[in-house]
């Protein structure tokens, strides 16, 4: 019907509704509306919790807590999750804001997490075990470099589409590793088990008795580099200039190609870094499903942080607090694994569309905001009438409270306007 | 028996006038009560307020043999009066490092007893078991216990190999049935196997041995699906093996592949590890299972004060852990429950063993020399008419699978003495892998 009218009258153009920018939010603003997201999603998440196991509203956040914050131990797993998400998303970051799509993070942490496996396996008991964790590091880096270099010297000299280059060296890095854990580990079971089990060669040190503070460390100074870099280095402008336009960077004599396998390697650097911290760090074993899909997630932590990696923590935070506690209420409820992917679901949609309300305005048609208005009308129909009783009832109600307490009030009023100090005012109109 | 004799009767009486739905009228009139029933036997003077589970399975309850842990699992709760709470159970867990990774998350809940379903998972649980020595871990089908020697990781399964061998016995009087109908059927059978790990060769075996208990001349050929659950392998393996000319089908995969394209071909069924009758109603005969119920609330005892559980644990018959179900309503015959129940009794009893070594013959093969091929049971000693007599299992896992072990002993293969987890891997005479990458 809408349509039909629409086009009766098509020159005065009257869209169903359309969208204006809105201006950048106020920072407590925005903080506020993240805040208001999590408290939405997380009733989301209540609520169909509820509705698949009923009366479980309460458990589900008693579960999300003694999920994620029962135990020291299980604190810090929510931070070095927290941690080698924010790598990745950190890795992410150089390149996005380049605008060069790199979504190959899954495969250039992997195949850095390969480099590291091969350095501990066959170098193992060869050297001191510091210099060896020094090799594995070294050579991580580069095969993930490596890995990420190749679709930017495509980039950067035949102009190839980077999104689909990247997004396919993930499936040639999966297979790589599945051939080279299906030649070491002969008897078909796939499995190459824990490396250096009795010796822990190549092991990263617990640091104060315990496992995963190395790594988080790392990726707090990470952050903090990765912000200087993009915010004050020469290269951070550099890259940020020929994201928004590549003449321009010309014009002002940016080396365009320099700069996007500069960059490139960089992203590739920092990939490496997470797959030594996952080899080393925390898994001690390789498979093809290492990074379970953190190379993505990393993505969507990075938009959300808006490229800013202090901003990304609060996301990559979230994320793993959601997946961990929501395991443990999944284990509870006998919902499965799925359970905790269904609420980091709802999280990432309820977020996305926070961000679109808070930058966008909708405008409706005129004949929407009639209808709206109509409907408008109709509860002030139904409602009306209740409002008005109730008006009569509280109204004498209220004018006898204020019989007693203005008497009150006058009191008090007084009492402080003696005390406050008058010397305060102009200094607040300066302002 | 007169009573038995009259049940037939009646059963022919009712084909004869309700044609039209005859064969389930018929088939209600069979017995099929062969389904083992057991009590769960609980230490109540202990307390198991402070116990607490985590249960790891490869992946959840569509596959059947993680089915049957969860259930098994969900029985044992309710008969301890654990509440929900006490007991995690979290699907999906991978052969990978997200097993370790599950291990620490529930440790960190306060679990103090740890259950992991698959065969990867061990050197994961391994590695947990290292890291946190005031939990108990324990390991379905893992076969490193006793070699790692750790006071808190333990590896347990069930003598399986004698649900398997009554499960054949019904399969071969299935198949002997067929042929008194038929002069044509085959005597061929046929199996799909996950890997060719020694737990899928005793089971085979086993049934194999079952099978060929009612038909002497049976064979059988068996290929592998490189995967514990792959519902198009198993589907086209289960194909390929009609192809073959195998007339009825048994499996150890984990997924409806096999039973369901069994079912659409009209080919008798043996499932495993629980039924598929809902899915296969026509070609359903019976299913063996392990019944991890008694070996979960042992478990929960040995947390709260109860006996401590040794490297090893195998369940048997006798306390519960094996069990064979009852039998399909339509596609098992008549006289088959009384057959098997009598065969039940002679198990029992130790009258007759499943690898019996006079029952089977074994052909050994030297390796040629060409490189790739170590011969065919090189670890076996036959006698004159290809009994065997002397067999070096690899007990203790290698990398090599180097025999270590002298398993045959009183005219047989003795399974799951020297470790819970099958080690019979002896390639006997009859069966013919169709395949053996895996």
């Amino acid at each position: 019907m809408l349509a039909k009218k629409m086009k009766k009258n098509d020159i005065k153009r009257d869209p169903f509704i359309h969208l204006t920018r809105l201006p950048d939010p106020k920072a407590r603003h925005y903080w506020f509306s993240k805040l208001i997201s999590v408290v939405i999603a997380l009733l989301i998440c209540a609520l169909i919790t509820n509705a698949m196991a009923p009366g479980s509203f309460g458990d589900f956040f008693k579960y999300l807590g003694l999920g994620t914050f029962s135990s020291s131990l299980q604190t810090l797993r929510v931070f070095q999750d927290t941690a080698i998400l924010l790598l990745i998303a950190l890795a992410l970051t150089p390149a996005f804001k380049m605008k060069f799509w790199n979504i190959g993070a899954e495969g250039q942490v992997l195949i850095g997490a390969l480099g590291a496996t091969i350095a501990m396996k066959f170098l193992a008991g060869t050297m001191p075990n510091a210099l060896l964790i020094f090799v594995c590091l070294a050579l991580s880096i580069l095969f993930s470099i490596i890995w990420a270099v190749i679709p930017a010297i495509f980039k950067a000299f035949f102009n190839t589409n980077e999104t689909l280059f990247t997004l396919m060296m993930n499936y040639l890095a999966s297979g790589l590793v599945a051939y080279f854990v299906f030649v070491w580990v002969p008897n078909g079971s796939a499995v190459l088990g824990v490396i250096n089990p009795n010796t822990h060669d190549g092991w990263l040190p617990k640091l104060f008795g315990q496992d995963y503070l190395i790594n988080i460390i790392t990726v707090v100074i990470i952050t903090v580099l990765i912000f200087v870099y993009l915010k004050y280095s020469k290269h951070g402008y550099e890259l940020t200039v020929v994201g928004e336009s590549q003449n321009t960077a010309r014009y002002v004599g940016i080396n365009v190609k320099k700069t996007i396998i500069r960059t490139l390697i960089l992203s590739g650097a920092v990939c490496g870094l997470v797959g030594f911290l996952l080899v080393n760090g925390t898994s001690h074993t390789l498979n093809a499903d290492l990074v379970s899909g953190r190379g993505f997630t990393g993505i969507l932590v990075a938009w959300l942080g808006h490229f800013n990696p202090f901003e990304m923590i609060f996301t990559a935070f979230l994320v793993a607090f959601v997946t961990l506690g929501g395991s443990y209420a999944g284990d509870i409820f006998r919902f499965g694994t799925a359970y905790s992917k269904v609420l980091i679901g709802i999280f990432f949609f309820v977020f996305i569309a926070s961000e679109f309300f808070l930058r966008y305005k909708m405008n409706f048609s005129t004949e929407v905001q009639a209808f709206f208005k109509k409907i408008g009308d109709f509860f002030a129909k139904i409602f009306g009438p209740i409002g008005r009783f109730f008006k009569k009832i509280f109204t004498p109600v209220g004018r006898f409270f204020k019989k007693i307490f203005a008497p009150v009030g006058r009191f008090f009023k007084k009492l402080f306007k003696k005390k406050d100090s008058p010397k305060e005012e102009p200094v607040s109109k300066e302002e | 028996m007169k009573a038995k004799f009259k049940l037939s009767l009646f059963a022919l009486v009712a084909v004869g006038a309700l044609s039209a739905c005859g064969q389930q009228a018929a088939a209600a009139a069979y017995n099929i009560k062969t389904g083992d029933s057991y009590e769960l036997k609980i230490n109540k003077s202990l307390d198991f307020s402070k116990v607490k589970v985590g249960l790891i399975c490869l992946h959840d309850t569509n596959s059947t043999y993680d089915k049957n842990f969860i259930d098994s699992m969900e029985e044992a709760r309710a008969a301890l009066g654990l509440t929900k709470e006490q007991v995690l159970i979290r699907t999906g867990i991978g052969e990978d490092n997200t097993c370790y990774d599950a291990c620490a998350e529930m440790v960190n809940a306060g679990c103090n007893v740890i259950f992991a379903d698959s065969f990867g998972h061990e050197d994961y649980m391994i590695q947990a078991a290292r890291q946190f020595p005031n939990v108990q871990f324990h390991h379905a089908t893992g076969t490193k216990a006793h070699t790692e020697k750790l006071a808190n990781y333990h590896n347990g399964f069930a003598s399986i190999y004698e649900g398997r061998y009554l499960a054949g016995v019904v399969a071969g009087l299935k198949l002997k049935d067929m042929k008194e109908k038929d002069a044509n059927v085959a005597s061929k059978v046929g199996y799909i196997g996950a890997f060719t790990y020694a737990e899928v060769i005793s089971g085979y075996t086993a049934w194999y041995l079952g099978v060929k208990s009612i038909v002497n001349d049976v064979t059988m050929d068996v290929t592998f699906t490189g995967s514990w659950y792959d519902e198009t392998a198993e589907k086209n393996g289960a194909l390929k093996l009609r192809e073959k000319g195998a007339v009825l089908i048994s499996q150890h995969a984990d997924s409806l592949g096999a039973p369901t394209a069994c079912e659409q071909n009209g080919i008798p069924n043996v499932s495993y590890n629980g039924s598929t009758e809902e899915s296969a109603p026509k070609t359903y005969l019976v299913n063996s299972r392990i019944n991890w119920a008694p070996y979960f609330v042992k478990m929960v005892e040995s947390v709260s004060g109860g006996e401590a559980m040794g490297y090893d644990i195998t369940g048997n018959r006798n306390d519960g852990s094996v069990l064979i179900s009852d039998l399909g309503k339509k596609a098992s015959t008549a006289e088959t429950a009384d057959y098997v129940n009598n065969v039940k009794k002679k198990l029992a009893d130790g009258s007759l063993k499943v690898f019996d070594t006079s029952k089977f013959t074994v052909t050994i093969t030297q390796p040629s020399g060409k490189e790739g091929d170590f011969g065919v049971n090189t670890a076996a000693k036959v006698d004159a008419n290809g009994h065997l007599t002397s067999y070096m299992a690899d007990v203790d896992t290698d990398a090599n699978y180097t025999p270590d072990t002298e398993v045959v002993a009183n005219g047989e293969f003795q399974e799951s003495k020297f470790r819970s987890a099958p080690y019979f891997d002896v390639k006997i005479d009859g069966i013919n892998l169709l395949d053996t990458q895996f």
